[in-house]
């Protein structure tokens, strides 16, 4: 079966645009988040996210698609773009059926659907841009993206909130096996303006503090909910003898392992399915729990979901036995761009070997029973690293990805 | 030995009737159910003509709570999922969870119950910044909608791999092409796959009418779907849902279960061209169709129906037409192909699930639903569209294509479950 590995990274993150201004803000303890600045919060009973900083789109997208496209998309276009050179694909040397983008999305370019709705609720139907039916909808990254580099293989789409991230990856490696070359995957989103808000403090698991030094807190004693974001990380993932053929620069890790699962229905009374997620992706890279030297956690931030990931981490690995992180803590939790942002972390961590901290959490919550990496980053080997995520509505999904030997 | 995967359980939603029977007996006898829009005053817009389908969530078993707190397509998605099991023969006790998969493809979501909230937070388009406290508590399951995956598996009792695919019209098909990749690969041996949308709305009408992309013929809306027809002057928007039950093809034997049809290859591509324009060659779906016949191990020439994605529209017929001349060759030309569009209209995410419902449908009672409203074939439609009345046909192996904003294209083969295992 054919390896599916990691050969490039592409970030956008609200700590820092690019993998090199992300990894080192994320290993110096720097955090992204703040008051929002897309639109004024005041009166909304939550005010912070995690905004990417310095992104002009207008230097890197052409003047035919700025009108076209929400801002997450033109994120996601910069990231697949930076995905391509840190990877030095050039796309025109690959058969264009032998390249495909799997992307997932939460919310799709909600910012761009609102002033839409706005035009067509203030002005009548006339007044709704051309660009709407595709503008706004959840397979516009992956449509976009394509387009750009003219990648005609398979492709995908998949929506499962916070988990989405990781299933459009596992998506990816399955196209690998089945002899797609190349594949752009991961997830961009972000739906920071007014009507996304409101459905974002919805859900119930917005921090309303104020303090962007204590709003988003997993696993800790203060936990209140999580502070969202916007961006996240496109990668190009490939064929292992594929990327060697082409002399690839770098290998960063093998997608070694994944699985998913789902929560039973409210009404069965039963427990969450996150550590079966767990050990079904560490028997699908073929490792055991001591084989893991880092676990990036889904970090809810919300007492209860936080206390049962620690619980899930505790039951595989032995309470305190191996080292968690929540870099997210610097970035919010960014939708579907989340998971693929902890992958890219996981694969600088794998290189540099260095476990990047879990800013601003102070005492764990009781019962929490996890080594969580604070304050310095950690210096150790990594050899393999796993990646937790989960989706509102019952969604886990966990990924293995490992150091080719 | 390679896992196949077949269809054991079929659930529909589709206007003009509810249930997988009724939508038979409409493919079937011709009539369309395309309509005036009555759902709101479509007076202001360019295209006042959709599918509609007469569903009331109390009277198909959906509680208070669960109408409340779905959207209209979440709604469809799990009483079709519940008629799929049932006409499976599984009761929920008899699937085991940790090995059911759910899949839900829709393009568009919530928009519907999204537009009708955003209504209300922004007091009718008025304020910019909407308000929180006019939200109700469900919004975030609108917002991203993964929602309709749980609201199904919570429904069935699925704990095994489950997502939504949004790839925009070619969700449908595609989703259960997922759906069969988690079953042959191992990861579930029973998936509810199939795909929901209900996007007759304000912002959906608007939004099509800005790229003409709908049917203005609003002085005939019957007759206002026609595909291949040389009159043919956009799609009719439609809203409906079918939701299968996927087996292991050697579990579904095991337990005698009825099947209904092999889903024998899948593939998909993208054009790569423009977001929702097409080029007239039909070389990417073409494409999708040749890799979708080498999964399932067999030649253009063991193709005897194609149900079409037909949408109606100028440049789509055209394209698909020349996909299908580029990929079968000569054989095209002796091979029935129909647009169900014709009838039911186009549900966007959710038809190319309805689509692959009726290729099973068709292979199990020998009959080729046909192209309604085709009178004069435009000339470079030039194929045998099974115009008007339903055909009787004995069929081994069909095709089902969808093709979609953002370029992509997509093609399922279905066999008669009796072939010869490859």
């Amino acid at each position: 079966m054919n390896r599916a590995v990691i050969t490039g990274l592409g970030v956008a993150a609200p700590n820092g645009l690019g993998v090199d201004a992300y990894w080192s803000a994320t290993l110096a303890g720097v955090s992204g988040i703040g008051r929002i600045t897309r639109f004024d919060p005041s009166g909304y009973p939550a005010v912070l996210a995690g905004e990417v900083p310095g992104f002009d789109p207008a230097a890197h997208l052409g003047p035919r698609l700025l009108p076209q496209t929400d801002h997450m998309t033109r994120l996601a276009l910069v990231a697949s773009d930076a995905a391509l050179a840190d990877a030095a694909v050039v796309p025109q040397r690959l058969h264009e059926y032998a390249m495909g983008v799997v992307t997932a999305s939460s919310s799709g370019g909600f910012e761009f659907g609102q002033r839409e709705l706005e035009k067509l609720w203030s002005g009548g139907p006339q007044q709704v841009s051309a660009y709407q039916s595709y503008a706004w909808f959840y397979a516009v990254n992956t449509g976009q993206i394509s387009i750009r580099h003219g990648m005609r293989g398979p492709s995908g789409v998949v929506v499962a909130d916070q988990a989405g991230g990781l299933e459009a990856v596992a998506h990816a490696r399955r196209r690998i096996r089945r002899n797609t070359r190349l594949v752009l995957t991961g997830g961009v989103d972000g739906s920071i303006c007014p009507w996304g808000w409101v459905a974002q403090l919805a859900g119930g698991r917005l921090s309303g503090r104020d303090d962007p030094g204590t709003a988003y807190l997993p696993f800790d004693a203060r936990a209140c909910g999580h502070v969202p974001g916007e961006g996240g990380a496109i990668l190009v993932a490939e064929d292992l003898d594929c990327a060697r053929e082409r002399g690839a620069r770098q290998v960063y890790a093998e997608i070694a392992g994944y699985a998913s699962t789902f929560d039973p229905a409210p009404a069965t009374g039963r427990g969450p399915a996150l550590r079966r997620a767990v050990q079904l992706a560490l028997a699908d890279a073929g490792l055991r729990p001591a084989d893991i030297d880092v676990v990036f956690a889904d970090a809810a931030g919300v007492p209860a979901l936080d206390r049962s990931e620690a619980d899930a981490i505790s039951a595989v690995f032995g309470p305190g036995a191996v080292p968690v992180t929540a870099p997210k803590t610097m970035t919010g939790r960014l939708y579907s761009g989340g998971a693929p942002l902890d992958l890219a972390a996981a694969a600088l961590s794998i290189r540099d070997g260095a476990i990047p901290p879990t800013v601003n959490v102070g005492q764990l919550a009781p019962g929490i029973e996890i080594d969580l990496v604070r304050g310095a980053p950690r210096r150790v080997p990594v050899a393999a690293a796993l990646v937790l995520a989960r989706g509102y509505g019952g969604f886990n999904a966990a990924m293995v990805l490992r150091a080719l030997s | 030995m390679r896992r196949r995967v077949v269809i054991t359980g079929i659930g529909t939603i589709a206007p003009g009737g509810l249930g997988t029977k009724a939508f038979w007996e409409l493919l079937t006898s011709g009539r369309t159910a395309t309509r005036r829009i009555s759902f709101f005053d479509p007076s202001p817009f360019r295209s006042q003509v959709a599918a509609e389908c007469d569903f009331a969530p109390d009277r198909e078993g959906l509680t208070p709570q669960e109408i409340r707190r779905m959207d209209r397509a979440a709604q469809f998605a799990v009483v079709c999922a519940r008629e799929a099991l049932s006409d499976a023969g599984l009761g929920p006790h008899e699937l085991r969870p940790p090995r059911t998969s759910v899949v839900i493809g829709s393009a568009v979501g919530a928009t519907t119950s999204l537009e009708r909230e955003y209504v209300v937070v922004s007091d009718g388009g008025r304020l910019e910044r909407v308000s929180h406290e006019y939200a109700v508590p469900h919004l975030y399951g609108y917002l991203v909608p993964s929602s309709f995956a749980t609201e199904v598996a919570w429904a069935v009792g699925a704990e095994g791999p489950t997502t939504v695919v949004s790839t925009g019209c070619t969700s449908g098909l595609d989703a259960i092409g997922y759906a069969t990749d988690l079953i042959r690969e191992g990861s579930a041996d029973t998936a509810v796959a199939g795909a929901t949308d209900a996007p007759i709305s304000p912002i959906t009408v608007a939004c099509f009418d800005a790229i003409r992309a709908t049917t203005p013929r609003n002085d005939d809306p019957e007759h206002a779907s026609r595909p291949f027809d040389r009159s043919r002057n956009g799609f009719a928007l439609g809203e409906g849902a079918a939701v299968l039950v996927l087996e292991e093809a050697e579990r579904a034997r095991r337990r005698g279960a009825h099947a209904y049809a092999e889903i024998a290859g899948f593939a998909s591509r993208c054009n790569a061209f423009h977001m929702t324009g097409l080029k007239p060659d039909g070389r990417e779906m073409a494409e999708a169709i040749r890799a979708a016949l080498d999964e399932a191990r067999l030649d253009g020439t063991d193709i005897d129906y194609i149900n079409a994605h037909g949408s109606g529209t100028k440049q789509n017929d055209r394209h698909e037409t020349a996909a299908f001349k580029r990929s079968l060759g000569p054989h095209a030309y002796r091979t029935p192909v129909s647009s169900i569009k014709s009838m039911i209209g186009h549900s966007l995410g959710a038809i190319g699930s309805i689509e692959v419902a009726a290729c099973a449908l068709a292979i199990e009672h020998r009959v080729l639903p046909p192209t309604a409203n085709l009178h004069n074939p435009d000339p470079e439609c030039d194929l045998d569209y099974v115009p008007l009345v339903a055909r009787e046909q004995r069929t081994s192996a069909v095709l089902c294509v969808g093709s979609g904003f953002g370029g992509f294209q997509s093609a399922m083969v279905l066999a008669r479950p009796d072939r010869r295992a490859a």
